[in-house]
């Protein structure tokens, strides 16, 4: 499907002042296209915690918003550390985040559900020592 | 019930002025887990936090809340204020614990999410 817009977004790990800048951004430029209300909320949500998912835990990544005449789609894609259990970080109430993140209200182990209860789909893969790659797609069809 | 009445029923300062204080809140909230309330927050929401630093009023506007109410005297931090004002949010101070403010508005009849 022919893409309408594409923009990226680097995020710094541990800029937790900047954090939700991109997915200001994001919500912003969606709202413009004329994206429903309720699928700009699902894709708020998710993008967000996606965003500070890269600042809390990762070495740095970028953002991707894809536009199509279907879809919305948003990837992640940082340079590391990576997850050891995928299967663990899923988990409600799982949270590896630094007492830093917690002292601010982060790390309530909230983050990868909300994105996956958010997503029409969604998807995660990683590898240690290499990053972590996940794609979300929300569906724009009424 | 408008911001303006949750801020005058919590004994409010208002220290975003420039924000609209006519708009409509659809129910209370309190919460310090930023990621707990990204999960469970509402549309013209009115929310209780302790949180002051910026990325509280970045869920606020993501979630289109109509105000971030600061309990217990606590002061906002000058950045924050001045994201909410950039972005429409209106952040009220209240003197009051933040277990006062939710009672006062739910005896006026203001329901959780």
């Amino acid at each position: 499907m022919a893409v309408i817009l594409e923009r990226s977004f680097p995020v710094e790990a541990g800029a937790f002042t900047t954090a939700g800048e991109a997915s200001t951004t994001i919500k912003r430029t969606l709202k413009q296209l004329g994206v429903d209300a309720e699928v700009l909320r699902h894709v708020s949500v998710a993008c967000y915690e996606v965003e500070l998912n890269l600042v809390i835990h990762s070495l740095g990544g970028t953002l991707t918003l894809l536009v199509d005449p279907e879809k919305v789609t948003l990837i992640s894609k940082d340079v590391g550390p990576g997850i050891p259990d995928i299967a663990k970080a899923m988990t409600e109430g799982f949270s590896t985040a630094s007492d830093e993140a917690r002292t601010l209200g982060f790390g309530a182990g909230m983050g990868l559900p909300n994105m996956k209860r958010n997503a029409t789909e969604f998807d995660i893969q990683s590898t240690v020592g290499v990053g972590t790659t996940i794609t979300m797609t929300f569906a724009l069809g009424k | 019930m408008t911001v303006r009445d949750v801020m005058e029923l919590i004994e409010a300062a208002d220290i975003t002025p420039e924000t609209d204080k006519s708009r409509e809140v659809s129910c209370g909230y309190t919460c310090d887990l930023l990621s707990w309330v990204m999960a469970h927050g509402a549309e013209g929401m009115a929310w209780v936090t302790v949180q002051t630093h910026m990325n509280v009023i970045a869920v606020a506007s993501l979630m289109e809340m109509s105000a971030v109410i600061i309990p217990e005297g606590i002061e906002m931090e000058e950045p924050s204020v001045e994201k909410a004002k950039e972005e429409g949010i209106t952040v009220l101070q209240s003197p009051l614990t933040a277990y006062e403010i939710c009672a006062r508005l739910a005896a006026k009849g203001l329901k959780g999410k």
